[in-house]
């Protein structure tokens, strides 16, 4: 089975300093696929390049069979990848339904308004908030928006970016858990992550990225168990 | 009586300077551009609406002549403002601020000068070769009499009221009942609101950011363009260098308001023309009349600037880097 997501020796520079260098790795339909590694490993770097809004000095992203590479940010969204983005990036003077349906911008069926009674369902506080602006939200409310909208394109592939960055730990809990729920009614996922515990937990496949490098590889479990991870990301020596 | 007749005429001016002041803003908004060109694009809709008279209705009067005139006006505005993004601007989407901020203001000398020059010479090579018969524009050119509008007037209690006045005035609700609707109920005007919130996030959504930048040129264009229609009506004649005052008040309206947003626009409009009525009519001695309306208003624009930058209904300005 040839992957959903390949990515072949992707360089990524901001003018002379390479953030991402040289990074191959690939995401099987129906896995959750988790990048893990601190602050400036090049994490975010690598999604937005996937997302068409950085281009690769070289390397290749094969999604679907299509190389993303030379394809415009707006159309990628299109061929079923969909990204919700660090820090959120909800439309903060928008209401929540408007915010939703921007997820929807793309898309032409029929079936829109399903969508939107699937993503009230998911996080049913939105169908309370709908048309209260988003930008009056808490972190937590706003990620769950960010997910919403992010869905409402109706994503073969989800791409995630820090969704527990900043919220409780009850909020990040049941961030995590809707991942799962994701997961389960058949999206595939590829989260970046700094909770490394809670990614790898949920994750099929898991990579540790150190300044722009993969630096290791290997099945959720077998991350978790590895005392490299444990030493420098679990918080254990 | 005095105050009433001041009344009219301010509301009248501004609602003049709110049809320019929204083409501002709306590019602002989503590029953060001030498209010192702008006031072009009014002159050239003015001129767009007098080609078309010439061209089809060459001594008509009659009030169905000026739909078609309109429709000539944002024509041309359209085109010209689309041609400009996608030669000047759009290449420099990427370059610093200051490099497309003077391409407009290069711009802006520019078409002033090909409508100078060649207007009634479109060849601009062969000399005195004038296929439309069009007048030169290096002079004032007089706009079409219109019947039922120009010239002709209510007197309401001793307040005149123009009918080129209830022209203006009601050319800029409609308009913003239209943009109105336009920016909150249609698809396209919500991704335009999202581009200017976060143009990034807005690819990320599917929206593609260059064609809702044009959008936002055609939207500005197309109400300058009924601006230049109304000051032709108003003023009865026109000429190349009328859209550098009136985008240079339009600019200072758009800023009074609160630059991006579409709103502040209408506002700043209207409040700037009624503080240029009330100045000329009410200011005694030698700082009143109407020598000292353009010193009012601009010094309205610094005021603002150093007390309130964010203009009326603006929220606080967060500079992107």
């Amino acid at each position: 089975m040839s992957a959903m997501l390949e990515v072949k020796d992707l360089v990524v520079s901001y003018g002379k300093i390479k953030a991402v260098k040289g990074i191959s790795f690939s995401v099987e339909q129906g896995e959750v696929v988790t990048l893990i590694g601190t602050n400036g490993a090049g994490k975010t770097t690598t999604l937005r390049t996937i997302s068409g809004l950085l281009r690769p000095s070289s390397g290749s992203i094969m999604f679907d069979g299509r190389d993303l590479t030379k394809v415009p940010a707006h159309e990628i969204v299109q061929l079923g990848l969909a990204h919700s983005p660090e820090g959120r990036r909800i439309f903060p003077k928008m209401t929540v339904e408007e915010n939703l349906m921007l997820g929807a911008f793309a898309r032409h069926d029929k079936g829109i308004r399903d969508d939107l009674a699937a993503a009230f369902e998911l996080f049913p506080i939105l169908k309370e908030r709908r048309s209260q602006p988003a930008g009056t939200f808490s972190g937590g409310e706003q990620q769950m928006l960010a997910m919403g909208r992010a869905m409402m394109s109706r994503p073969k592939m989800l791409m995630l970016d820090e969704p527990s960055m900043g919220l409780s730990p009850i909020m990040m809990k049941r961030i995590m858990t809707t991942v799962t729920t994701l997961q389960e009614q058949g999206t595939t996922i590829l989260l970046v992550e700094q909770n490394a515990q809670a990614a790898l937990k949920r994750a099929t496949k898991g990579y540790v990225l150190e300044v722009g490098s993969i630096v290791l590889s290997g099945s959720g479990r077998e991350l978790l168990d590895s005392d490299d991870v444990r030493k420098a990301y679990l918080g254990e020596d | 009586m005095e105050f009433a007749q001041q009344l009219v005429n301010g509301l009248t001016l501004g609602s003049l300077y709110a049809l320019i002041a929204v083409g501002y803003t709306v590019v602002y908004g989503i590029i953060q551009l001030i498209n010192f060109a702008h006031g072009e694009i009014f002159m050239i809709g003015a001129f767009g609406a007098l080609s078309t008279w010439l061209l089809f209705f060459d001594g008509q009067t009659s009030i169905w002549v000026l739909p078609v005139m309109i429709v000539g006006a944002v024509a041309c505005s359209v085109l010209v403002a689309v041609l400009m993004e996608r030669i000047a601007y759009r290449p420099l989407r990427k370059a610093p601020r200051l490099a497309p901020l003077i391409t407009a203001i290069g711009i802006s000398v520019f078409l002033q000068e090909l409508v100078r020059i060649g207007y009634n010479d479109p060849t601009l090579f062969l000399s005195d070769w004038n296929p439309f018969g069009f007048p030169s524009a290096a002079q004032k050119v007089p706009f079409p009499q219109i019947d039922h509008i120009s010239n002709e007037f209510w007197n309401v209690g001793g307040v005149i009221i123009q009918r080129s006045t209830v022209f203006t005035i009601g050319a800029l609700l409609i308009c913003a009942a239209g943009l109105f609707y336009f920016v909150s109920r249609t698809k396209t005007g919500r991704a335009m609101q999202a581009v200017s919130q976060d143009p990034d996030t807005a690819r990320l959504m599917g929206i593609n950011v260059d064609r809702i930048i044009v959008v936002a040129f055609v939207i500005g264009a197309t109400l300058a363009a009924i601006a230049g229609v109304a000051q032709g009506l108003q003023v009865t004649n026109i000429n190349f260098k009328m859209g550098f005052l009136a985008g240079l008040k339009a600019f200072t309206a758009a800023v009074l308001g609160g630059i991006g947003n579409v709103w502040g626009a209408v506002l700043g409009g209207l409040t700037l023309g009624l503080v240029e009525a009330m100045a000329v009519g009410f200011i005694p001695g030698t700082f009143g009349g109407s020598p000292w309306k353009d010193v009012w208003a601009f010094a309205i624009l610094i005021i603002v600037l150093v007390f309130r930058p964010q203009g009326l209904l603006g929220a606080k300005v967060v500079d992107r880097a």
